[in-house]
């Protein structure tokens, strides 16, 4: 690890200032990402710009068709949540299934989207349900949010502060955990909504996509068996020790029907 | 006494106290005066020639002491790291054995191959300056597979190593295994690969290294299993330093698995740079470091056949091996895939004829040497796996042609005809037990649950026997051991009766301290509290040779039994003069010396304290003191075995085998602490089944590059893989060991491969499915399932 300048701002504008006028500084939220890579060097920011200070950004509320979620809300708090339980069952059930349950408590949802690992659980969450991204500058809709392998729409300087999902009538994730990391080799998230079902998959390829033959066939039938005989390309997944592409591909139509299972139990 | 514990009882283990309250002393708990942190430059390249190394930039970076390569090793004439074996092929030619230079000279040869040591004031000032060592490599193609490096045109590791072809080695009667396959109904074959390991063991390595000008003494705190062996090796044979003038100290060690069994030249390096900087130097791995520098394990291809009668008889065994060396020989390296392996290959049958074949191979990697098992675990699998494909095509059942080719009890001692000579065992007995405890009789039932649920759920067996307590050094000897294998123990008891013991074994997590003890207490009649073991220091503790191959209780134990039988017998002549009465009519038991037939008694304490206070004392004819040594040499190795059986779970959708149902049923010899032994079983099938399912070392061939660097992509096995593990002994005594013990620290890494893979073999042999390679994870599954191209699709 090499020295590093460490602020603890207490308002987002201070943080945003800080983040555009220090070179090479970095967002530090739950650093589960962030930390490990510092320590094997990997990344070597001139300062963190640590979050938990800044206050609101941590907490849940619901308006009757929206859950927000604050950005530095770990992932064990919204596994826990009654709300999110009682209105998004699937996106609880994806909390519960991150790392472990040190991960758990540290690792918060905003960083873990504005982190964009390719097989993070959260994006598949977010896609899948059309949330949308909340910034200190402005909101950012899901589908031009992800950008592809750790790329997101955030401009420098801007920071996130929540997330919105819209409360579906259904949604459910199945996740095949990679062996040794646990994220996920891939995770597919469903969910449906009066005008229409969302799919989302991470893990698969280089960031999470949608899968519109499987979204417009769930529309017709929501029922495991309406996305069973669905295959996906195998071009642009990964390959890896794990997994090669049409494995992966694979796994892509078992856990979306394992997610519609989850969606409907 | 009251607070006896002795053989066969079950005390909470003495070193837990410290470690579960955060009280361990470990290598990188210690601290110093002046002392200066070191790093290690490790090669980023499978193989590259050195053109250079411009220490300039590093040197001028802040807080820099010293910066040491291969040209200063050169310069200061120090020798290669040792190879403990040497294996010649079936000429009498000796293996080739290459250098091992402690920072590389010339080339390197794996990536984390080590080409520079920075000494600093802090770590961090040392890994910058690590970072501005500018090293000029010229970048060769690397090869990593053994297949690969045999190839006519592979890259050549060494000039004088034609076709990396450290050695070829062979045991048994060719001609006689020829002869039987020419006759036999039926010949099984079976290629396989033997996948390469990692070790992990919780602490990663770490080193201080002090000289003290004033004594001209060095002190080596090592993460070592045995620091006696490191400072011959190193002192001997690496820093010309005399033994007397080299402390080496393994303190408490979290865990080795084999991987801290090797003398490391990690542990050369920083011992020669403390002299030169003249402060104490500390290194500690990181995880990612032990990974492209801790010895690997395993890593075979082989191919074997089995010849049988019509009755499924075996007749003749032929295995043809090629086993990674890496890129140099490490301490036990060459004996590994040879000495521990081919003469495991009879396994619990009576295969009259067996031949082996072994072509020691170097590659672009890490080197290989013993993690736990070594060699055995990979006979085993081999044999087991054999014999499974051989009665798959016979068509006889699975257990049956078990029974038809196992040595019976009666049989025992039995000559294998692969030099090794089983003392006692019953294999049948632990097969026996293990269908019972594993309830096989109604596994049908739960295949039928299974398939309703649309799982595939098979059975698999291993009936296995090692070889462990090594080693008897003459046997060793000619096997080309270039040291001895006996073990060491000092009982020194107090002029109050408290006994300290001194063992040449070194305890990381075997429970040592408590079952030494138990020994001790049970022996002597004193009270478990009252006994000490210490060990790992080299100024505290005789020479002795460490832990590894399941032998400290087997030989260390002995020697620790010799020991005490001295003190029982030194005993009884003092008690023979206090008491006036004849030295054979002093009877010892239960810590009381008593003239038979008599109420006249010594305690143990009292004996002790006129050993020390020789007012009343037969000088004449007795040294005052009540201390002793002995060492132990065994006669024989010894043959733990049983029989292990996996019960899988295999989901067609995705490929992923669950292990539901574990039994084991191990011959382990006399048990002196069942929750002890249960642990090591739990513990050696754990990782057992890690290799099976999980474990892989993947390289990639042409760069040499690491794919499975760290535990993100190394799978470990983990608690929730799981079931609860049946286990329970079913002993048969050592005959040749004093306490009839076996050994118990490696039978579940041994046995355990081969049981899971036969288990999902039988899960998916209804599919046509004869061989599953390790780890047997679910892409492997799902793509052999594609292969045999039934319908397994979503829905």
């Amino acid at each position: 690890m090499k020295p590093f300048a460490y602020h603890q701002p207490a308002r987002i504008p201070d943080a945003a200032k800080l983040l555009t006028s220090i070179e090479d500084s970095k967002l530090v939220a739950g650093g589960m990402t962030l930390i490990p890579t510092i320590k094997q060097r990997l990344a070597n920011p001139a300062a963190l710009i640590d979050l938990s200070k800044l206050g609101n950004l941590s907490g849940i509320t619901d308006d009757g068709a929206t859950v927000t979620i604050g950005a530095m809300t770990p992932h064990a708090v919204v596994a826990a949540s009654e709300l999110v339980q009682t209105k998004i069952p699937g996106l609880s059930a994806l909390a519960s299934m991150i790392g472990d349950p040190a991960v758990r408590s540290r690792g918060t949802i905003g960083g873990s989207v504005a982190n964009n690992d390719p097989a993070a659980d959260y994006p598949a969450g977010v896609l899948g349900l059309g949330a949308t991204i909340v910034t200190s500058t402005r909101q950012i809709a899901a589908d031009k949010f992800f950008l592809g392998l750790f790329e997101t729409a955030l401009e420098s300087g801007e920071i996130i502060t929540a997330i919105r999902f819209p409360v579906p009538l259904k949604a459910g994730y199945a996740k095949f955990k990679a062996p040794a990391s646990r994220y996920a080799l891939v995770g597919v998230f469903v969910a449906k909504f009066a005008d229409g079902v969302r799919v989302a998959v991470t893990g698969a390829g280089p960031g999470v996509f949608r899968v519109p033959p499987m979204e417009a066939s769930l529309s017709e039938n929501f029922d495991p068996t309406a996305v069973a005989a669905i295959r996906i390309d195998t071009d642009g997944l990964t390959s890896d020790i794990h997994a090669e592409a049409d494995y992966r591909a694979h796994l892509v139509t078992v856990m979306a029907k394992r997610a519609v299972e989850a969606a409907l139990s | 006494m009251s607070n006896v514990i002795g053989i066969g009882a079950s005390p909470k283990r003495k070193e837990d106290q410290r470690f579960l309250t955060g009280r361990g002393n470990y290598v990188s708990d210690i601290k110093r005066p002046g002392m200066t942190a070191g790093v290690f430059v490790r090669s980023p390249h499978g193989h590259a020639v050195l053109r250079g190394i411009d220490k300039s930039a590093a040197l001028a970076s802040p807080g820099v002491i010293a910066v040491l390569t291969g040209d200063d090793v050169k310069a200061d004439g120090l020798g290669s790291l040792p190879c403990g074996w040497g294996i010649s092929d079936a000429k009498g030619v000796p293996m080739k054995e290459p250098p091992f230079p402690m920072l590389a000279q010339g080339k390197v040869r794996f990536v984390g191959d080590m080409v520079a040591f920075v000494v600093a004031e802090t770590p961090e000032q040392a890994d910058v300056a690590a970072e501005l060592l500018a090293v000029d490599y010229e970048v060769l193609p690397s090869v990593v597979g053994v297949l690969e490096a045999v190839r006519p045109g592979a890259p050549q590791l060494f000039d004088d190593v034609p076709n990396n072809i450290c050695c070829d080695w062979e045991l048994g009667d060719k001609a006689a295994v020829e002869s039987a396959f020419k006759k036999a109904a039926h010949v099984a074959k079976l290629s396989l690969v033997n996948n390469r390991l990692i070790g992990n063991p919780m602490e990663p390595r770490a080193a201080i290294a002090e000289y003290e000008p004033g004594t001209d003494r060095f002190t080596l705190w090592t993460t070592s299993q045995f620091p006696h062996v490191v400072r011959f090796l190193m002192g001997a044979l690496v820093l010309n330093i005399p033994q007397h003038k080299l402390r080496v100290v393994a303190p408490d060690v979290g865990g080795g698995f084999g991987v801290k069994q090797f003398h490391y030249g990690e542990e050369a390096v920083i011992t020669w740079a403390a002299r030169r900087v003249k402060r104490p130097i500390k290194w500690v791995a990181s995880r990612s470091e032990g990974y492209v520098s801790d010895r690997h394990g395993r890593d075979h291809v082989t191919e074997a056949e089995l010849a049988l009668d019509e009755t499924g008889k075996f007749l003749a065994f032929r295995v043809n091996t090629l086993a990674n060396m890496g890129g140099y020989l490490s301490t036990f390296g060459p004996n590994i895939p040879t000495n521990l392996y081919a003469p495991l290959l009879g396994g619990v049958y009576t295969t009259p004829a067996i031949y082996c074949n072994v072509k020691v191979v170097f590659t672009n990697t890490v080197p290989v040497d013993a993690y736990r098992g070594a060699g055995r675990p990979e006979a085993t699998f081999v044999l087991e796996r054999m014999v499974d494909v051989a009665a798959s095509e016979m068509g006889i059942d699975r257990v049956e042609i078990r029974r038809r080719n196992m040595i019976p009890k009666e049989a025992y001692p039995y000559q294998t005809p692969v030099l090794v000579q089983y003392d006692s065992g019953d294999p049948m007995g632990c097969l026996d037990g293990a269908l019972v405890a594993a309830d096989v009789k109604n596994f049908g039932i739960r295949k039928a649950a299974s398939a309703s649920k649309g799982k595939f759920r098979g059975l698999g067996y291993s009936t296995y026997v090692e070889a462990c307590g090594l080693a008897p050094s003459r046997f060793a000897g000619r096997l080309g051991a270039r040291g001895g294998l006996y073990e060491s123990a000092t009982v020194r008891v107090h002029p109050t009766g408290q006994v300290t013991v001194m063992i040449g074994t070194h305890n990381h997590g075997q429970g040592h301290e408590t079952t030494f003890a138990q020994i001790v207490s049970e022996k002597l009649g004193v009270a478990f509290e009252n006994v000490d073991i210490v060990f790992g220091d080299t100024d505290r503790v005789q020479f002795g040779m460490g832990t590894y191959g399941s032998r400290s209780l087997v030989v260390g134990g002995a020697a620790l039994s010799k020991a005490t039988d001295k003190v029982i017998a030194k005993g009884k002549k003092i008690a023979a003069h206090l008491l006036e009465a004849a030295e054979v009519d002093i009877q010892f038991e239960a810590g009381k010396f008593a003239v038979a037939g008599t109420d006249r008694v010594k305690s143990f304490e009292e004996i002790a304290g006129a050993a020390y206070v020789p007012h009343n004392y037969p000088l004449e004819v007795l040294e005052p003191g009540l201390e002793e040594q002995a060492y132990y040499d065994p006669v024989n190795f010894t043959y733990p075995g049983g029989c292990h059986i996996a019960e899988v779970e295999v989901d067609p959708e995705t490929g992923t085998v669950t292990l539901v149902n574990y039994t084991a049923v191990d011959d382990v010899g006399t048990v002196i602490n069942p929750m002890i032994v249960e642990g090591q079983l739990h513990g050696g099938i754990v990782q057992g089944v890690g290799q099976a399912l999980f474990e892989n070392a993947v390289y990639d061939e042409g760069s040499g590059q690491l794919l499975s660097g760290s535990l993100m992509d190394y799978c470990m096995p983990r608690a929730d893989h799981m079931p609860m593990m049946n286990v329970a002994t079913h002993s048969t005594l050592c005959t040749h060991t004093p306490m009839g013990v076996k050994g118990c620290g490696e039978v579940g890494t041994i046995g355990s491969p081969a049981a899971v893979i036969n288990a999902v073999v039988d899960a998916l042999s209804h599919l046509g499915v004869t061989h599953v390679d390790m780890p047997a994870t679910p892409n492997r599954i799902w793509r052999l399932l594609q292969n045999a191209s039934l319908p397994v699709a979503a829905e």
